[in-house]
């Protein structure tokens, strides 16, 4: 009778999706993870990636190093969101896409570019805020808890407790905390883009990736993003794609400039935007393209 | 151009509408004569309580349809049974699952190509399909089942097809953001995928019965009676668990009459007493078809107000 | 005891399996089909011989001296369609182009449901009201006109098939993008004149595939001519005589107590394994009009 029971919890755990697991279990593994800042956290080598037959990023070599901003700049259509979407290896939703090189995430040593990787596991830990708010038509509260539950959350009580967090760290909280059960859609534009960022590091990710987060803000929700952003990185590591030099300026420790596909440069923020070593990068910083 | 043509010209698109109101007024004369029709042939029997509550009878004014919706209920449940047993699954599959590449790609288009061919099949042909297999290979008799999955079949195309246009409108973002967190496919359908289309699979679920509610043909080539004096044994028993297993294979055995059936079967007697009855049934049946495609319509408009994208 | 990822990605395998195998089955369907028509209609042509059901020009399966030509049966078919369409296109032409180019959206919106609405009446009561209504009314009006004829029954389908003929025709008037209409009127052109020989034109397959559905649709289509066309298969082209389908042909014998495997029994399945063919047709031809169109815009 015993085991019909263990049987049975196993099928229901198994089609309701979630398990008494702690988070507890989550943080001490990735606990080790959260290095000294300024250590390698990507490292991007001989990295093309193609869709399909066409070749979309060409030899790609780039450190990102942790808990600092690294920005990825450069014309649409050079490869930069491309790029970014290799960390998560979100392209694997989508038939034809083919990776080659190495994106090895540190201090593990995995290469995250390898057919082989767990790709659950490594978007737990690589998260991501879209381009355009896209919050789940849910509660406020079961947009944070989704990444949760998904993960093997079922303790009610931890879930609230890191849904607070997490809100809190988006700057979200006061606002929306007399109404958690409202459906996410009635956000306005930028809180409903803090609460996808909330979304994201509820579960805790070692490295988020923002993909242009405020090309659909007003300026002031812009701001408010990016003052977010700047706090977040004494957590994470981040990397950001923007179309907007400024954006780029103001929020990021370092910048690579792509273009066609290839990384043409990759510094210090400051340096690129004073003193870059390529005429191209010099060009598109002075507007003279793009 | 000369001027007197431009005149009779902007002339055309005074009258032209005149005469196409005209078109579709004569569309709609024909469906309110239908219907008032059959409402005064049957206002006779639609008045009368027993008429609902009577089995067939070889006198016609004691003739009811009460083995009709009977048999219509049990094998319209059936046949939404089957038709979402199956028609989900495979829309979210063509939809969300298909890679479109290699084997399993050619056999996607395959099943794809299949399903839009289904749904120009003769209702009749598939009473054959039925006839041959159900009935005789599978020895599934003239039932319950059998006719449930009949329907199934008939409804099937439709459901798939408002699946995957449903699925459709969800936006890829939301699968983005849920795959982003560490869903795996079935998480992302569990809990995104499915709820926010239900409504729309709803909407062609509806649509799909309202078809099959009305069709004869199909259940006339597998053989159903049209004289039913007695009802289905009801499965429900007064001990624990109150549900007998054995019991409901016989309800799902046994032989049924549905409403069209019956109407066909009145319609084709030679009295005009019968003919009574014909048209109250079918005026039973019409009224079932327009509710339920008013439901569809009030569904769909709902469902696009409910998920702004 | 597995680990959660462990358990979730062996549901996510097995999930993907049964809706696969949910899509796969709907292939069985057809495959089902085939097998039946094809499985019973040998067993038919062992009995008649192929060249008797397609050179004779008499259905008598219930007479003494049986004889199986399909032609009666195949005429009586086409002469149906043939009277819906009749009525069908000109009267769908008319609204669509009306719905298309001149209604408010008001009445589009009242006017779409009520024609899509045309062909979810059960067939059945379409019967009743062509045998007890269309029929009597249509013999005040053309004599000699029998109580089982293909004539009111065609009307009938014509009304029937409006959703292919009217609403599909007018889906792909509105599919035709707006600037080309507007260079027409910046040329003066009325809407009528512009509708006539501009959007028509540019929309012709899809209203075309409508047209030939519709006529599937209406040689498929077994009560209204079962009940009203009558049970007499007759090699003719007169609307006022009784004739006989093929899908009445079908429910004419299932109607009986066919002993299974019997030359009647048999019989309905080479007769659908005709109308099969015949439907397969005329939807590969709307299908291949209908892929031309998504190339054209």
């Amino acid at each position: 009778m015993v085991m019909v029971n263990t049987i049975i919890d196993s099928i229901k755990s198994l089609f309701l999706g979630a398990t008494n697991r702690s988070m507890e279990d989550i943080k001490s593994k990735t606990k080790d993870n959260f290095k000294r800042e300024g250590d390698v956290k990507l490292e991007v080598k001989e990295l093309n990636f193609y869709y399909g037959e066409f070749k979309a990023l060409k030899n790609i070599n780039l450190k990102i190093p942790t808990k600092k901003i690294t920005a990825l700049i450069g014309p649409s259509g050079c490869g930069k969101t491309t790029l970014l979407r290799c960390f998560n290896r979100m392209h694997d939703l989508y038939p034809g896409s083919k990776y080659e090189g190495s994106i090895i995430f540190h201090p593990d040593g995995i290469n995250i570019a390898s057919p082989h990787i767990d790709l659950l596991d490594l978007r737990r830990r690589v998260g991501m805020v879209f381009q355009r708010p896209n919050p789940f038509p849910k509660s406020i509260f079961e947009n944070v808890a989704y990444g949760l539950r998904v993960n093997g959350v079922r303790d009610k009580k931890l879930i609230k407790e890191r849904v607070e967090w997490a809100l809190q760290s988006a700057a979200l909280w006061d606002e929306v905390k007399d109404r958690l059960d409202a459906n996410a859609y009635s956000l306005s534009g930028g809180q409903q883009q803090r609460l996808c960022i909330a979304r994201a590091i509820a579960i805790e990710p070692d490295i988020v990736l923002f993909d242009e987060p405020t090309s659909a803000l007003d300026p002031i929700s812009t701001s408010k993003i990016e003052e977010l952003i700047m706090t977040l990185k004494e957590k994470l590591t981040i990397i950001i794609v923007t179309h907007n030099m400024q954006q780029a300026a103001r929020v990021s420790d370092y910048t690579g400039f792509m273009y066609l596909g290839e990384l043409i440069e990759f510094d210090k923020t400051q340096k690129i935007f004073t003193i870059p070593s390529q005429k191209l990068t010099e060009d598109y910083i002075t507007g003279r393209f793009g | 151009m000369n001027k007197k043509d431009k005149i009779s010209d902007s002339k055309a698109d005074i009258i032209y509408p005149i005469f196409g109101f005209i078109g579709f007024f004569l569309v709609i004369s024909f469906l309110v004569t239908l219907i008032i029709d059959i409402l005064i042939d049957g206002y006779e029997k639609l008045v009368d309580p027993s008429f609902y509550v009577s089995y067939p009878s070889r006198f016609p004014e004691k003739a009811g349809i009460l083995s009709g919706w009977v048999g219509t209920t049990l094998v319209m449940a059936g046949a939404i049974f089957w038709s979402l047993l199956i028609g989900i699954p495979a829309g979210i599959y063509l939809e969300e699952y298909a890679t479109k590449r290699g084997i399993i790609g050619k056999i996607e288009h395959i099943i794809e190509l299949n399903i839009n061919n289904l749904a120009a099949v003769p209702a009749i042909i598939y009473g054959l399909l039925a006839l041959g297999i159900f009935v005789y290979r599978f020895q599934l008799g003239e039932s319950i089942l059998t006719a449930g999955l009949t329907l199934a079949i008939l409804m099937l195309p439709v459901i798939v097809v408002n699946t995957r246009e449903a699925i459709r409108r969800i936006p890829r973002d939301i699968r983005e953001g849920a795959y982003a967190v560490g869903a795996t496919k079935w998480d992302t359908v569990r809990d995104h995928i499915l709820p926010y289309s239900l409504g729309g699979i709803l909407t062609g679920l509806i649509i799909a019965a309202s078809r099959a509610i009305g069709e004869t043909a199909p259940l006339v080539t597998i053989g159903a009676l049209t004289f039913i004096a007695f009802l289905p044994p009801s499965p429900f028993v007064s001990e624990f668990p109150f549900l007998s297993p054995e019991k409901a294979w016989e309800l799902f055995m046994s032989p049924f009459t549905v409403l069209p059936i019956q109407i066909f079967n009145w319609v084709s007697r030679p009295q005009a007493a019968f003919q009574i009855n014909a048209a109250a049934a079918g005026f039973v049946l019409l009224i079932l078809t327009v509710l339920m495609n008013a439901l569809a319509y009030y569904f769909r408009q709902k469902v696009r107000r409910k998920y702004i994208w | 005891m597995l680990t959660f990822i462990t358990r979730k990605k062996i549901l996510d395998r097995f999930m993907l399996a049964v809706f696969f195998t949910a899509g796969f089955i709907t292939i069985f369907i057809t495959v089902g089909i085939v097998y039946v028509l094809l499985a019973d209609s040998i067993k038919f042509f062992q009995e008649v011989s192929i060249k008797e059901f397609l050179t004779e020009k008499e259905w008598t399966p219930v007479f003494a001296t049986k004889k199986f030509g399909i032609w009666p049966l195949i005429s009586g078919t086409f002469l149906i369609a043939a009277i819906a369409m009749v009525v069908s296109i000109p009267l769908g032409i008319l609204i669509a182009i009306y719905l298309s180019e001149y209604a408010s959206v008001r009445v589009k919106e009242i006017a779409k449901p009520i024609i899509e609405f045309m062909e979810a009446i059960p067939t059945v009561v379409y019967g009743y009201f062509t045998l007890l209504f269309v029929t009597p009314i249509l013999q005040s009006i053309v004599p000699d006109l029998e109580a089982f004829n293909s004539l009111a029954p065609g009307i009938v389908l014509g009304f029937m098939i409006l959703p292919y003929t009217a609403s599909m025709a007018e889906d792909s008037m509105k599919g035709v993008p707006q600037r080309i209409r507007e260079a027409s009127y910046a040329l003066g052109a009325t809407k009528l004149r512009t509708a006539v020989t501009i959007v028509i034109p540019a929309a012709i397959s899809g209203i075309v595939a409508g047209f030939i559905l519709g006529a599937s649709r209406a040689i498929g289509e077994t009560m209204v001519v079962a009940i009203a066309a009558g049970m007499y298969p007759n090699l003719t082209l007169d609307p006022r005589e009784p004739i006989q389908t093929m899908t009445g042909y079908i429910v004419q014998v299932a109607l009986g107590d066919l002993p299974y495997g019997s030359i009647e029994y048999l019989s309905i399945f080479a007769v659908g394994l005709a109308l099969f063919i015949i439907a397969f047709i005329f939807n590969s031809i709307a299908l291949w009009l209908r892929s031309r169109i998504r190339e054209a815009y």
